[in-house]
C-alpha cells in the first residue's frame, strides 16, 4: 500500500475530453486551430504598454481578451491577468467537455496548474503603491493575486472542485509536469482534473526580468522574432496565455458518454546538469523514459512537438536528442508555437492541446516562419504547410529555464472536427 | 514488494538557531524566536514582529557568487539540503544522478529578491516603465520560483525529476508528499524534499497587514506575539526558514544501514473550494484529508499519538482545525497532545510545512512533543490538549501533521516511527 494511494504498476492512460484555449492564436479551440492550420501568427508589437526603450518590442498577446466579459465580475479586480486567462480557459474546457462539476462528487475533482511567474503585473502595481504611497495603500487582494497558487485556488473555488489540488513550477516545462501529476491523481481516486497553465508577464517588470536571460529575440519584425531551428535563429519572442485541459479517467469519460481529443500515455521528467559539468543534457533520456512509460516503442511515435528554444545551441541539443532516440530524420518534428511565442507556464499545455487537435484531425501542423532550417540539424522539420498524415502518437517536449526537462506522450482520440 | 519512502536525513534553517540541533533545542525547550522585525524598517507597518533567522550565508558555506546570485530563500534551502545530506550519511554523488530528485515547496518564491530589484529598476517606485538597464543578470531567476529547486539540484548534482511545488501555505507538506510519490512510483531512489520561504520584506508585510491576518501586536512583548489556541491571540506572526529532508526508498536505506527518522505512512490533500482566505468553522475538508491519509496509512484514528497542528494563531484557523481533528479522529482527538510550533518559530508560509515535518521526525526520534508556547489563557472553543508552554515526553508511534492555506488547501501527512507499522517497510 502506498502512502499516496498509488496502485502498483503502470499509470493508467488519461482521457483529455475538453480544451480551453486563451492564446495569441485566438480564444477558443476553433480560432486557435484555424490559426495553426493557416500559419496565422499572433506575434506583433507589444500593446499592453509602450515597449519603446526596451530592446524587445515583439511578443504574442492574446487578441480581444476583455476580462470583464471572460471572467466573473467579482473576480476581475481580485486576480491577475494570468488567473483571468485560466478562469476563462477552465470554464471553456468544462463546457467543451460537457462536464458539470455540480453533478460530480466534489472530492473526486481536482485542479493542478503550472505557474511560472505568478501575478506579475498585479504585483508590480501593488509594489508601485507601496513605494510611492506607503504600506497602507497596498490592496487586500495582493495577498491572493500575486502568489503562484492564485489560479488553482480560484479555479477550485469557482467550480467547487475539492479534490487534491496542486501547483507545479518549472518555468516552460511546468505544464507537462502538471499534466503528469494529473494522470497520477486519476490513479489515486480523482476522476476528473482541470490541468494546464497560463502566464501573463507582458508588463514592464515582467519583460525586464525576461530580458535578463539574454535569450529573447531583439528583432522588431514579428516574422523574424522567433525562428527555432532556422539558420537565422536568434532567440525567442515571449508571449502570454495558455490552455487548460480537462483530463478524466477513461472510465469516467465513458460513463459521461463523451468523446475525447485523445489520451495521455506517458510522462517523464529530468534536470540538466550545469553546462560546466561536462555531462550531457538529460533530454534524450527523459524522452526514452516517457516513451517507455507509455508502453510503446520509439518507432510508434509519429511526430515530435519540439520545445524549440530558438537559440542555436539549445536547438542543436534538442535536435541531437530527438535523433538519438528516434534515429536521424526518422520522425517529423514541428513547432507551431512560433505563432504564439514562448508562453512559459502556458506553453506546454497549449502545445499538448495543439498536438491532440493535430493527432485527432490527422494533420501535422507546420512551423510557420521557418524557411531555412539550420544546416546539420538532421531532423525532419515540418515547414511550409501542414502535412496530412495518419499520425496517431506524439511526444511533446518542454524545457524550462535552469534545466527543467519534461516529455509527455499523447495519442489522438475520436473528436476529429475542431472547426465547429 | 511495493516501494516505501523513509526520512533518513534532516536539515533545518530556522528562527532561533541555524541547523537541526539548534532547531530541536529551541522546540524542546519551548523558547520563542519571534521579535521586532530587524530585516527592514517596519515602523510604518501594522504588524512589526516576525520570527527571523540569524543566518550568515558565508558562515554557512556559500561562495560569494552564490550569495550574490541566490535569493535568501534559495540560500536557506541549499544550506538545509546540505545538512540533510550530511545527516543521512548518503553519498549523493556516488550513484546515478538521474535517480536523485528534488522537490521543494515555496509559497512566495524569491519575493525578497523581486522586491529589492523592483525598487532599483523603478527608481524607488517612481517609474512604471522600469529601467531594464539596471537589472541584475539573474533577475529572471527571481521571477520564476523554480529557481529554488534548481539551486538545490545543482548543488546535489541531481538529474532526476526536479519540482517546485507552490500551493501557498501547504507547499511544504505537499512538496514532501511529491517527493514520496517519486520514490514510490520508482522515478527516483533519493529525493531532497522540503520547502523554503524568506518572505520578510515590506511587500509581504503590507499584504498581510491589508487583510489583518498578522498580529498587530501593539503593546505586547514580541517574544510572546504568536499565541495559537490562546484566548488572546490576534493573528499570526510571519516567519522564515527552510527544512529539507533526505527521503529514500526504504529497502535501499536499510541495505546501506541508514538510520531512519520516520516512514511517510500516509498523505492526502483536499481543497475547501470556499474562499481564498476564509475557512468554514466545521473543518470538513481538512477532516477529509486526514481521513484519507489514515486510510492510506492503514491506521485507525486510535493509532495517532500526536498531532502537529497548523496552529497559525488566527481565531478562524484554530477553531477550524480543532473541529477538523474532532471530526476525523473522534474521541482520540481529546486523548492526545496537539501542539503548534508556530508559537515559537512563527508562520513561514510555504516553508512551515517542511519545518513541521522535520519537527515531527525529531519528535519521533526523541519521543518528545514540542509545546505550544505562550498558551496561558485557554479559548473555550478550543478544548483539546494543546501542550501549553512546556514540552512533554510521550510515547509515539504515529504522528499527524496538517497544513491549511490560502487557496483553500488542506493537507495531512502521517509519519511513523521506524518499525511501528506492522506491515512495515520491505
Amino acid at each position: 500500500m502506498s502512502a499516496l494511494g498509488l496502485p502498483a504498476g503502470r499509470r493508467s492512460p488519461a482521457a483529455v475530453t475538453g480544451l480551453g484555449i486563451v492564446a495569441p492564436t485566438g480564444i477558443g479551440v476553433r480560432r486557435h486551430w484555424e490559426s495553426v492550420l493557416a500559419g496565422k501568427s499572433g506575434l506583433g508589437r507589444i500593446t499592453r504598454f509602450d515597449p519603446a526603450g526596451y530592446p524587445v518590442e515583439v511578443a504574442g498577446e492574446v487578441p480581444g481578451f476583455t476580462a470583464g466579459e471572460q471572467v466573473p465580475r467579482g473576480l476581475v479586480d481580485r486576480t491577475d491577468r494570468f488567473t483571468h486567462f485560466a478562469l476563462a480557459a477552465a470554464e471553456a474546457a468544462l463546457a467543451d467537455a460537457d462536464a458539470d462539476p455540480a453533478q460530480l462528487p466534489e472530492y473526486d475533482m481536482a485542479v493542478v496548474t503550472a505557474a511560472s511567474s505568478g501575478g506579475t503585473e498585479f504585483g508590480q502595481h501593488e509594489m508601485e503603491r507601496l513605494y510611492q504611497r506607503g504600506p497602507a495603500w497596498v490592496g487586500a487582494y495582493q495577498s491572493i493575486a500575486w502568489f503562484y497558487a492564485a489560479t488553482t485556488g480560484q479555479v477550485s473555488i469557482r467550480h467547487g472542485m475539492r479534490g487534491p489540488c496542486g501547483v507545479l513550477c518549472a518555468e516552460q516545462a511546468g505544464g507537462l509536469d502538471a499534466l503528469g501529476q494529473s494522470r497520477r491523481l486519476l490513479d489515486t481516486g480523482s476522476r476528473l482534473v482541470l490541468s494546464g497553465g497560463t502566464d501573463a508577464s507582458l508588463c514592464p517588470y515582467g519583460l525586464t526580468a525576461q530580458l535578463s536571460t539574454g535569450t529573447l529575440s531583439a528583432s522588431d519584425d514579428p516574422a523574424r522574432a522567433y525562428l527555432p531551428f532556422d539558420e537565422a535563429a536568434a532567440g525567442y519572442a515571449p508571449g502570454e496565455g495558455g490552455a487548460m485541459l480537462l483530463v478524466e479517467t477513461e472510465r469516467g469519460a465513458r460513463e459521461r458518454g463523451v468523446r475525447s481529443y485523445g489520451r495521455i500515455l506517458g510522462y517523464a521528467a529530468g534536470f540538466d546538469p550545469p553546462s560546466s559539468s561536462g555531462r550531457p543534457p538529460v533530454l534524450a533520456s527523459v524522452v526514452r523514459r516517457a516513451v517507455a512509460d507509455a508502453g510503446i516503442g520509439a518507432d510508434a511515435v509519429d511526430v515530435v512537438f519540439a520545445d524549440a528554444a530558438g537559440t542555436p545551441e539549445l536547438d542543436r541539443a534538442e535536435a541531437a536528442a530527438i535523433n538519438e532516440v528516434f534515429g536521424a530524420g526518422r520522425v517529423p518534428v514541428t513547432a507551431p508555437k512560433t505563432l504564439t511565442g514562448r508562453l512559459y507556464a502556458g506553453g506546454a499545455p497549449l502545445d499538448v492541446a495543439t498536438a491532440l487537435l493535430a493527432l485527432s484531425a490527422g494533420v501535422i501542423p507546420h512551423t510557420p516562419g521557418v524557411e531555412r532550417p539550420a544546416p546539420g540539424l538532421g531532423i525532419d522539420l515540418v515547414v511550409g504547410g501542414p502535412r496530412r498524415t495518419g499520425a496517431r502518437t506524439a511526444v511533446v517536449l518542454a524545457r524550462g529555464h535552469g534545466g527543467f526537462t519534461s516529455a509527455l506522450v499523447v495519442e489522438g482520440g475520436d473528436r476529429t472536427d475542431h472547426t465547429a | 514488494m511495493s516501494r516505501r519512502a523513509v526520512i533518513t536525513g534532516v536539515g533545518a534553517v530556522a528562527p532561533g538557531g541555524i541547523g537541526r540541533d539548534a532547531y530541536w533545542d529551541l522546540l524542546a525547550h519551548g523558547r520563542t524566536a519571534t521579535r521586532r522585525i530587524s530585516r527592514f524598517d517596519a515602523s510604518a507597518f501594522r504588524s512589526q514582529v516576525a520570527a527571523e533567522c540569524d543566518f550568515d550565508p558565508v558562515a554557512a558555506g556559500l561562495s560569494p557568487q552564490e550569495v550574490r546570485r541566490m535569493d535568501r530563500a534559495a540560500q536557506f534551502a541549499v544550506v538545509a539540503a546540505q545538512e540533510a545530506i550530511e545527516d543521512s550519511g548518503i553519498d549523493v554523488g556516488a550513484g546515478d544522478p538521474g535517480r536523485t530528485a528534488v522537490s521543494i515547496g515555496s509559497a512566495v518564491g524569491c519575493t525578497t529578491g523581486l522586491e529589492d530589484e523592483y525598487a532599483v529598476l523603478s527608481d524607488g517606485g517612481r517609474n512604471w516603465l522600469v529601467d531594464h538597464t539596471y537589472g541584475v543578470p539573474h533577475l529572471y531567476g527571481y521571477m520564476v520560483p523554480s529557481t529554488l529547486a534548481a539551486e538545490v539540484a545543482w548543488r546535489a548534482r541531481a538529474e532526476g525529476p526536479v519540482a517546485l511545488i507552490s500551493t501557498g501555505c501547504t507547499s511544504g507538506l505537499d512538496a514532501i508528499a511529491h517527493g514520496v510519490q517519486l520514490i514510490e512510483e520508482g522515478a527516483a531512489d533519493i529525493v531532497l524534499a522540503g520547502a523554503t520561504d524568506a518572505p520578510l520584506s515590506p511587500i509581504t508585510s503590507a499584504c498581510f497587514d491589508a487583510i489583518k491576518a498578522t498580529t498587530p501586536n501593539a503593546d505586547q512583548d514580541p517574544g510572546s506575539a504568536s499565541r495559537p489556541f490562546d484566548g488572546r491571540r490576534d493573528g499570526f506572526v510571519l516567519g522564515e526558514g527552510s527544512a529539507v529532508m533526505v527521503i529514500e526508498e526504504a529497502g535501499a536505506a536499510r541495505r546501506r544501514g541508514a538510520t531512519v527518522y520516520a516512514e511517510v505512512a500516509g498523505f492526502a490533500n483536499r481543497s475547501n473550494a470556499f474562499h481564498m482566505t476564509g475557512l468554514k468553522p466545521d473543518g470538513r475538508e481538512m477532516a477529509e484529508a486526514i481521513r484519507v491519509a489514515l486510510d492510506r496509512a492503514r491506521l485507525d484514528p486510535g493509532a495517532i499519538d500526536h498531532v502537529n497542528a497548523h496552529g497559525s494563531g488566527t481565531k478562524q484557523n484554530d477553531r477550524h482545525e480543532t473541529a477538523a481533528f474532532k471530526r476525523s479522529l473522534g474521541q482520540r482527538a481529546h486523548e492526545i497532545p496537539v501542539s503548534s510550533i508556530k508559537s515559537m518559530i512563527g508562520h513561514s508560509l510555504g516553508a512551515i510545512g517542511s519545518l513541521e515535518v522535520a519537527a515531527c521526525a525529531l519528535a519521533l526520534r526523541h519521543q518528545v512533543v514540542p509545546p505550544t508556547a505562550n498558551l496561558t489563557v485557554p479559548d473555550p472553543q478550543c478544548d483539546l490538549d494543546y501542550v501549553p508552554v512546556t514540552a512533554r515526553e510521550h510515547r509515539m508511534d504515529h504522528v499527524l501533521s496538517v497544513g491549511s492555506g490560502f487557496g483553500g488547501f488542506q493537507s495531512a501527512m502521517i509519519l511513523s516511527r521506524p518499525g511501528a507499522r506492522k506491515e512495515a517497510v520491505a
